[in-house]
């Protein structure tokens, strides 16, 4: 049975053949439950006001969509305009989805938050808004992520939370989210799981994206305002996929709006060493849901490489793999030099560093832009910016010291 | 060899119950801390008493296990990184005997190997069942009907907080054994069993009588004297584990290991 055109999961859960409940009893009740609240929320006036008053109030929210004119210049081609989730309170689009979770974790009496992080963005968000509601909160972030995000495990322990250092398997995004897993089998009467991408068992990968619909919903109302019609293509960096589904929700049945999701190629597709979950994985079942992933011949699952940690992930959320397989989105992948070429090139050219991941979307744009007449409108989806990955960036400098793009 | 899949798990029940007895069931992981080591165990662990050997298969995600089985996976990765690996061992093994055996792993190695393929390879290895801790009932529809179809024993687990209706389905879903989770957490987790652990049981009872085994955070005699009177078997997995991890050799881990096992044998002999 197909998904829905709107992407509404068509059985419980599943998008086309991805998603489900891959998970140990003990967390079905748990998940039950908490696909009974989301239902409940869903069509609660009281909650969605509370948290729109918090997102305008709190976030800053509408982020701007930003006409980058000398990009454009440079490129030659379409007219690309920037989403500037990067401007939200925390620097990216994650805290949109932990205020509606951390709202919801409140509703249902739960005080305990807990979170996975890569790149400590959404663990800076979840700790965020643990804080400004007086909830406990634990973030899991694996062992090497601490290391090379430094400043976000200090923004979230200046918060309060507790960052608990996963040293299993790689270190990293997959091993903090099967601590967090592991926790939460355990503590499910008190705790709330604050999952940050549109991965994981279901509910999750619906209701994030609800949660993070608002980028998509600000950007149809502003590119109307600003063009009078709505864009001819969006982009957005993939690695579990929430900003870009975010992002893409409010314009699916839209067929006139293209859209472009941008997997991390690392060192290259060839080189093995990647992130690219769709581009180069195989269907399997990670953390709760079938979609795409990166695993070897006998189902293990194999480590990604990505010098965005933020995508550096061997799974990706599985409307993602619908839409590809639907042929929705097209989904293209950027080596990690590309990358932060595209970054260095939006600093100097804009005045704004992007965050790596985001730059990977910023590097797809640089590519397909000059192929598009000027006439066309591109909208990438900057969603986060670039304050904690400066130290990669200085080290990776493809410029030298004063050269301009 | 007293009948395969289910109906060899089943014999084994049958006869117990006959008996007035409990079974033990031990955890290992297989390969580790090397396949012959475990392969060696196995026929040993059924000379000292147990009754079912839950054989683990290392897999690169272990989200239902603690940090006791999660070292033993790795330990045992490098030589048990595929099935085929697997298989190989469980042939070895049964030549040399005829214990129930159950294969312990997760849902992916399995998906991409063809669960089909993966039940008609394990049956002719030797294996009597499975049990996937991350495959609750609800995505399990194909995999029931194909254990059924091959005569292999399908377990799925029961936990603290699974409805009466869910329980239902589970031990209506279930072959040979149902497998209950003593408490809310990881394998290995706790010192202390879960609460209510009888009042659960005497629910369940009254729902299905198929086979009940009990696990997840049970080491000593204590616990073992405390459960088995509630249930068909016990099953030990960490403690077990934890002795062969912390031998200075695989002999040594294999002496510790039957030491335990043979204690924990003569309490459920002496409830």
């Amino acid at each position: 049975m197909p998904a829905q055109p709107d992407g509404t999961p068509s059985r419980e859960g599943y998008f086309g053949p991805y998603g489900g409940q891959f998970v140990p009893e003990t967390l079905m009740g748990p998940l039950r439950e908490l696909t009974a609240a989301f239902k409940q929320i869903s069509d609660d006036q009281k909650f969605w006001t509370e948290l729109r008053g918090l997102l305008k109030h709190y976030v800053g929210r509408p982020s701007p969509l930003y006409f980058a004119e000398r990009l454009t210049e440079k490129l030659g081609g379409a007219r690309i305009y920037l989403k500037r989730e990067d401007l939200n309170h925390t620097g990216s689009h994650k805290i949109n989805n932990t205020l509606g979770q951390v709202l919801l974790a409140r509703r249902m009496g739960k005080p305990r938050i807990i979170a996975e992080t890569g790149a400590g963005m959404h663990g800076v968000a979840t700790a965020t808004v643990a804080a400004r509601f007086g909830l406990e909160c634990v973030v899991y972030m694996g062992a090497k992520d601490i290391e090379r995000q430094a400043p976000n495990v200090a923004r979230m322990k200046m918060m309060g939370a507790e960052v608990r250092s996963v040293k299993a398997g790689s270190a990293t995004l997959k091993d903090a989210m099967n601590e967090a897993l592991r926790d939460w089998v355990a503590t499910v009467d008190n705790t709330f799981y604050v999952i940050g991408s549109v991965a994981g068992p279901h509910p999750y990968p619906t209701m994030v994206r609800e949660f993070q619909r608002v980028i998509g919903q600000e950007t149809h109302a502003q590119i109307l305002e600003l063009e009078g019609r709505l864009p001819d293509l969006l982009i957005a960096c993939v690695g579990g996929g929430s900003n870009a589904m975010g992002l893409f929700a409010e314009f699916i049945d839209q067929p006139q709006v293209a859209m472009r999701g941008v997997e991390a190629a690392g060192e290259g597709l060839e080189s093995g060493h990647h992130a690219a979950s769709i581009t180069a994985g195989q269907v399997g079942v990670l953390h709760g849901s079938k979609s795409y992933l990166l695993q070897d011949a006998h189902g293990q699952v194999q480590e990604a490489h990505s010098i965005s940690a933020g995508l550096d992930y061997p799974g990706v959320g599985p409307q993602h793999s619908f839409l590809h397989d639907s042929g929705r989105v097209t989904y293209s992948a950027i080596e990690d030099g590309d990358a932060v070429r595209a970054a260095y090139d939006l600093s100097r050219l804009e005045g704004i560093i992007p965050a790596l991941e985001s730059a990977h979307a910023i590097a797809d744009a640089m590519n397909v832009a000059p192929l598009m007449g000027r006439d066309k409108l591109i909208v990438v989806n900057l969603s986060g910016r670039g304050d904690k990955d400066l130290h990669t960036l200085m080290a990776a400098n493809p410029y030298g010291e004063e050269q301009r793009p | 060899m007293s009948g395969s899949g289910t109906a060899h798990v089943a014999r084994m029940f049958a006869d117990l119950r006959a008996a007035g007895r409990k079974a033990l069931i031990v955890y290992i992981m297989a390969g580790d801390p090397t396949p012959q080591a475990t392969a060696h165990l196995v026929p040993r662990l059924q000379a000292a008493g147990v009754d079912l050997v839950e054989l683990g298969f290392p897999f690169s995600e272990p989200v239902a296990d603690g940090p006791v089985i999660q070292a033993a996976g790795q330990r045992a990765m490098p030589h048990m990184h595929s099935l085929d690996a697997f298989f190989k061992l469980v042939r070895g093994i049964r030549k040399d005997c005829d214990v129930p055996m159950i294969a312990f792993t997760y849902y992916n190695p399995i998906f991409r190997y063809g669960e089909e393929r993966f039940l008609r390879d394990a049956q002719a290895a030797g294996l009597d069942g499975a049990i996937l801790p991350d495959l609750p009932i609800a995505e399990a529809d194909q995999w029931q009907a194909l254990c059924r179809a091959q005569g292999m024993a399908a377990i799925f687990l029961e936990a603290p907080n699974t409805p009466d209706d869910q329980a239902r389905l589970i031990a209506q879903a279930s072959q040979g054994f149902v497998y209950l989770v003593s408490l809310k957490g990881v394998t290995g987790s706790s010192k202390n069993l879960g609460e209510n652990l009888a009042q659960r049981v005497r629910r369940f009872r009254a729902i299905s009588d198929i086979p009940l085994a009990v696990g997840f955070g049970i080491s000593t005699v204590a616990h073992v004297r405390q459960v088995a009177p509630l249930c068909d078997a016990v099953v030990v997995g960490s403690g077990v584990v934890t002795r062969l991890a912390e031998a200075p050799d695989a002999a040594a881990g294999e002496e510790a290991v039957l030491a335990y096992v043979g204690e924990l044998r003569a309490a459920l002999d002496h409830l």
